[in-house]
């Protein structure tokens, strides 16, 4: 599966449809999953505000993805030297940070009326506003350097470092006490989610992996496009 | 039937509904931008290689 994606023409004609497709899939899955997220009836407790859930929820599960794919492309690009790799760190950064934001914003519209607060520094909370700034901390030591390949090893190094924040952010709830309730999307006993709003939620992860996984090819694409485009310019340079 | 009257909660539903279309549409915009402009700039690159 590797070999695959590593080589970049390979890739490249991958990417060219399974893009598209991808795109469309979440261009149909997104409005499927608007309209039966506002067909259920509100929450006996949380009113309608609980609506915010298909919003908030996979855009959670996406910002710890995109972290999990952030690292794993780094440490293949360290490990393995691949530049591919490397362009899927990258691309894969402004993705996680647009993704992380949108958890924590739409958390603490979540959070006001259900919680009383809009903000709480426990485990939960803290932990995903770090992963955040890994993102943002990647972002500034990629833009940092003029000489890319030690911008790259140096941001590869804080990824990989920072995926121990992953099991933090997933077990945090129960190791910490914190407002922030447990998984309830698998529990199957009677504190998991209702199943009225099950298809909603689950449509709408749907929608979201495959809209992540079109603007990621989308970006890495573009990314290969741009060494392209250094590379031709130092060989006409040179010529 | 769809259930849009949001009644007390409206100003926390729809701000987060509003703030996931800018940001989700930022994301699209800036993605299909960067790679027009990157795509064009690889192959202006490659026609002014010399053979």
């Amino acid at each position: 599966m590797f070999a695959v994606f590593a080589n970049p023409a390979r890739f490249m004609a991958l990417s060219r449809w399974l893009a598209p497709l991808l795109g469309g899939v979440a261009a149909v899955l997104i409005p499927v999953g608007l309209w039966l997220a506002f067909s259920v009836p509100d929450d006996y407790q949380q009113g309608a505000s609980v609506r915010i859930m298909f919003i908030h929820v996979p855009a959670a599960i996406l910002a710890e993805m995109a972290y999990f794919c952030l690292a794993g492309a780094s440490f293949f690009g360290l490990v393995f030297r691949h530049s591919l790799a490397d362009a899927a760190a990258r691309a894969v950064a402004p993705l996680g940070a647009g993704f992380t934001a949108l958890a924590l914003a739409t958390g603490s519209l979540w959070g006001k009326p259900t919680w009383g607060t809009w903000w709480q520094w426990d485990a939960r909370m803290t932990s995903v506003l770090i992963l955040l700034l890994l993102y943002l901390g990647y972002m500034a030591l990629q833009a940092a350097h003029d000489d890319e390949a030690k911008a790259t090893r140096n941001s590869s190094i804080l990824a990989m470092v920072g995926i121990v924040n992953l099991p933090i952010i997933k077990f945090s709830v129960y190791w910490w006490n914190s407002l922030h309730q447990g998984s309830s999307i698998f529990a199957k006993n009677s504190e998991g989610l209702a199943a009225v709003y099950r298809p909603a939620l689950y449509v709408m992860i749907l929608a979201y992996l495959a809209l992540f996984g079109a603007l990621w090819l989308v970006r890495i694409r573009a990314e290969v496009w741009r060494r392209r485009a250094g590379a031709a310019a130092l060989a006409a340079a040179a010529g | 039937m769809l259930h849009l009257e949001a009644g007390k909660y409206a100003p926390y539903l729809w701000p987060a509904y509003g703030l996931t279309v800018l940001v989700l549409g930022w994301l699209v915009a800036d993605s299909l931008a960067r790679a027009r402009r990157w795509r064009r700039a690889a192959e202006g690159a490659k026609r002014e290689t010399p053979k």
